[in-house]
């Protein structure tokens, strides 16, 4: 067990150095960045004295070293536009993305579930077809129309939840919703066919064989059994919410990570760019080495398989 | 009282091309400590004829017909709670597939802990350590660290071993065994047939032994029963089934059997397939394929008869 967590904490440096030679290469992405970032009417002398001060006359294995010993301090540069350390910024709006993100999955979850298992315990019944079209309707809204549709239908017209901004816990509640609705659908949709496949195994039949209740039968032998691609989706989910809060964001003036990307994209504040891709990777490698972890909890042929090789 | 009587039984499966009588009018009876043999080939309602039993016919299955009395009850009234308390305590199951039959998330010991606690409540301390015990009834070497394993770092032998301790942990009047040592190697098929014939003996559980194998019956039964299309057509104590088959079926089963008498000949076989058992005609299921066909055998079914003192035929053309 331990022999395995030390592996994968290895594997993921080795990902993390690989995401920090990408986050590298953002800033060469366009060729010389001098250019983009002075005007036009610079002078030859300007673009000279701005390559020097950023360290860009450096072989590239030096730049990347330079950039890579400051980025484990946490040291990104200053931001262009904020003109304060890009960490610090992102640290500022980093919770409220979290939030956000943490809000869409856990309502995704508390309705999937439930919904998934019930359709699959209740195979081909209305309330088995209600959720299949459910699932249909989540994973075919894309998030902006559906985060346009919310604001037009409860906060304009209901006038039930704010459109926009971060104030109060009713401020999240669209957001969250239009977040969570695609990853809704689709855990609900895994949920049941992993319990179908689940519910007709031989230890199954086996359980109830044996005189075991149906409850405990359905929500610890079926249920642990059918997590285990769950626990798949969810953790790739929560990566793929970090990500689609950008545009989340953007539509409900969420005060977040994801705005704060797209302004920064925008103004060309390429530090801050860079440690924004660097700190969303890495959050992206540590939500997978804590899914492996639950994985070896869920599942304890995983452990053994790996070590045999 | 017979502890286990089984009275016309029909289980049907309706599906989109027919639907499937795959038992189709079974009656049998267990006495208690009872071995009785259920032969047959694949897909002749064997398995779907215990599964009745269990009442754990997977849907569209249905029991359309017949009465099984465990002890004079019947457990075709019981509802689903009451159906519970039988599974397990009073009549217990092993399947075939040691691999896939146990949960691989869970320890053995939990497995076994959990059908005890099933039925007798208490502490799970208490429980553990029975199924700690049970795993050394059977033979399991170093049962205490055993439980604590989980089913995928057990060999097949073990497996099925711990399927059993599984099964008798509650202490069943009834085993059901489905085809029990199909799926493992021949050396250790013999060590599970043994353990099933010491268990039975030294608790006096009846045993209805469901298999194809006509020589595993000739090892653990009292009684067989064999079973073609969904029908029961011969039913004799083991020995008459061995000495003096009657019906043609059971004939041509044990003709199919390598003997050194025939050494270097290729084995017989019997002609033709068995039935669709979607088709609802008349007559004799056996008699597409029967050399002793004659023509009332194709418009009648024949009942199962007591040709000779318990020894039953469902063939009028059979020779004593």
């Amino acid at each position: 067990m331990v022999g395995y967590v030390g592996r994968r904490l290895l594997q993921s440096l080795g990902v993390l150095l690989g995401v920090s030679v990408i986050v590298f290469g953002l800033l060469h992405l366009t060729g010389d960045p001098t250019r983009l970032l002075l005007p036009l009417e610079a002078r030859e002398e300007d673009v000279r004295q701005l390559r020097a001060l950023l360290g860009l006359d450096d072989p590239l294995w030096v730049q990347y070293g330079r950039f890579l010993a400051r980025a484990v301090r946490g040291d990104f540069g200053l931001s262009f536009k904020h003109q304060v350390p890009a960490l610090a910024l992102i640290f500022q709006t980093l919770p409220a993305t979290l939030q956000l993100t943490a809000a869409g999955l856990g309502l995704a979850l508390v309705v999937a579930v439930p919904a998934g298992i019930l359709s699959a315990l209740k195979r081909n019944s209305l309330l088995d077809a209600l959720c299949s079209v459910g699932v249909l309707l989540g994973q075919a809204m894309p998030v902006y129309w559906l985060g346009l549709l919310l604001i037009m239908v409860f906060a304009v017209g209901l006038g039930w939840f704010p459109a926009a901004g971060r104030d109060g816990w009713t401020s999240i509640v669209l957001p969250a919703t239009a977040l969570g609705a695609f990853s809704m659908a689709r855990i609900a949709r895994m949920a049941r066919s992993g319990m179908l496949e689940v519910l007709a195994q031989d230890y199954v039949r086996t359980a109830r064989a044996a005189g075991i209740r149906t409850f405990v039968v359905t929500y610890k032998y079926a249920l642990k059994n059918a997590a285990i691609p769950l626990v798949t989706i969810i953790g790739l989910e929560f990566g793929i919410l970090l990500g689609g809060a950008v545009i989340t964001e953007t539509i409900f003036a969420w005060p977040g990570v994801g705005r704060l990307a797209v302004d920064a994209i925008f103004s060309r504040d390429y530090p801050l760019v860079q440690a924004i891709v660097a700190v969303l990777a890495t959050l992206f490698v540590v939500i997978n080495l804590v899914i492996d972890l639950v994985y070896t909890y869920l599942d304890p042929r995983i452990v053994y398989v790996r070590s045999a090789r | 009282m017979a502890l286990l009587s089984v009275e016309g039984l029909r289980t049907q499966f309706a599906t989109g091309a027919g639907t499937v009588r795959a038992v189709d009018g079974v009656s049998f009876a267990i006495e208690r400590g009872e071995v009785l043999g259920l032969v047959g080939e694949s897909g002749c309602g064997k398995s779907v004829t215990s599964l009745s039993i269990m009442r754990l016919v997977p849907p569209p299955g249905q029991i359309v017909a017949g009465r099984i009395r465990l002890e004079g009850e019947d457990l075709l009234d019981k509802d689903a709670e009451a159906m519970r308390r039988v599974r397990g305590a009073r009549i217990a199951m092993v399947f075939q597939e040691p691999m896939t039959s146990l949960n691989p998330v869970f320890t053995i010991g939990d497995q076994i802990a959990a059908a005890v606690l099933a039925h007798e409540g208490g502490r799970r301390r208490a429980a553990w350590d029975r199924a700690v015990e049970m795993l050394d009834q059977v033979q399991v070497p170093s049962p205490g660290e055993r439980a604590r394993d989980y089913p995928h770092q057990l060999s097949g032998g073990l497996r099925q071993r711990a399927m059993i301790a599984l099964a008798l942990a509650p202490g069943p009047q009834l085993l059901i065994a489905d085809e029990p040592t199909t799926a493992l190697d021949v050396t250790i098929q013999a060590q599970i047939l043994d353990l099933l014939r010491r268990l039975q003996a030294e608790r006096g559980m009846a045993v209805l032994l469901i298999t194809h194998d006509l020589g595993v019956v000739a090892e653990l039964c009292h009684r067989v029963a064999i079973i073609y299309a969904g029908r029961i057509v011969e039913m004799a104590p083991v020995a008459r089934i061995f000495e003096e088959p009657l019906h043609p079926y059971t004939r041509g089963l044990l003709r199919c059997l390598p003997h050194p008498s025939r050494f270097g000949q290729p084995l017989s076989s019997i002609e033709g397939a068995p039935p669709d058992l979607r088709g609802a005609d008349a007559g004799c299921p056996f008699a597409p394929r029967c050399p002793l066909a004659i023509e009332s055998c194709r418009r009648h079914e024949p009942a199962l008869a007591e040709r000779r003192p318990g020894h039953f035929v469902a063939c009028p053309v059979a020779v004593v």
